[in-house]
């Protein structure tokens, strides 16, 4: 990569960087934001859904398109800032929350189910 | 980073990697933030696989359905909302060289921020007054850590916002107090996010538990 085009380069870069978003998509982002908040609060309050289970798992859905909601108008998060490795870094962050996650609550609930109660405890010799 | 090809005395091509050229100052300062924020997800992260866990022993004690309140949680909620949407108006108006706008803006937001913050500490003493202690059962204990760190975060953002709000009224809006701004509307925008993750993980789900 010869100086010149690296220069246009940085440049270019730095405009990246500072992308900031616009009072229609910060406005858009709040109300998108707004409703996708009010929906699960309602569906827990107000009892819409009988199954328990399945407002579990809507309220979750919510709770993630409400998260990539914020990360894309008030994060102004993008493929192309700082080169990308923004990107990077967070891909790298989810699948250690994932891998976090998903352990935690995977090993101990396994841990759980494989531990002998204490009542059957006392009968053994 | 800039390659270098230089041919050497046979004639083969030698590389080697040239110095850094300077960088102007904060050059990397939002993606050095950025990567402190992704580390502090992995601190909440924690702090929430701890709630999944330990989430369902009340220890015979009070469970989420008898404690939360979910009218005021929705009240909270709603603060954190409104205080990121009228951070971005601040940083919409910085855009536009508006000091006193972008300061007004700033100020309702550290409104907004003090009145989750408010309403959190109330709940909170309300809890610990009922009995519903962290000593309580291991629910509590993870459910204190966890919605603590997160209040103690929005308390030192309402810390930092102040301390920002005197830098430009000292300095005006110069590049460094654009930047630091900008980092500040990270934090403040990812505390939101990860509060989404707190009422619904903990509030929502605990009280349908």
């Amino acid at each position: 990569m010869s100086t010149d085009t690296h220069a246009a380069h940085a440049a270019d870069h730095h405009h990246d960087a500072h992308a900031h978003g616009s009072l229609s998509t910060y406005l858009l982002g709040f109300v998108l934001s707004v409703v996708l908040t009010a929906i699960p609060f309602w569906l827990v309050m107000g009892g819409a859904i009988p199954n328990k289970n399945i407002t579990a798992l809507v309220i979750m859905a919510f709770a993630v398109v409400q998260i990539v909601v914020h990360m894309i108008y008030f994060l102004h998060m993008n493929t192309k800032a700082e080169d990308g490795w923004s990107m990077m870094a967070m891909i790298f962050t989810i699948v250690m929350v994932v891998i976090a996650l998903s352990g935690s609550l995977w090993v101990m609930n396994h841990l759980n189910s494989n531990m002998m109660p204490v009542h059957q405890m006392s009968g053994m010799k | 980073m800039t390659i270098a090809v230089k041919p050497d005395q046979s004639g083969e091509p030698l590389f080697y990697l040239a110095d850094e050229h300077p960088h102007p100052e904060g050059y990397s300062t939002s993606l050095g933030f950025w990567i402190y924020l992704m580390s502090d997800c992995l601190i909440f992260a924690i702090l929430f696989a701890a709630f999944g866990v330990l989430g369902g022993n009340y220890a015979a004690g009070p469970a989420p359905k008898d404690l939360f309140d979910l009218s005021l949680v929705a009240v909270n909620t709603s603060m954190l909302l409104l205080s990121s949407i009228t951070y971005g108006f601040a940083m919409l108006t910085m855009q536009q060289n508006r000091v006193g706008a972008t300061q007004a803006w700033l100020a309702i937001t550290g409104l907004f921020g003090l009145a989750f913050i408010g309403i959190e500490l109330s709940e909170f003493a309300h809890m610990i007054h009922e009995g519903a202690t962290p000593q309580r059962s291991a629910f509590l204990s993870s459910f204190f850590t966890l919605v603590g760190t997160h209040g103690l975060h929005v308390s030192c953002g309402l810390i930092w916002l102040v301390t920002l709000m005197t830098q430009v009224w000292r300095f005006g809006l110069i590049e460094a107090n654009r930047r630091r701004l900008m980092c500040l509307s990270m934090f403040w925008h990812f505390l939101d996010v990860v509060w989404i993750g707190v009422f619904t993980f903990v509030y929502l789900l605990g009280v349908l538990r």
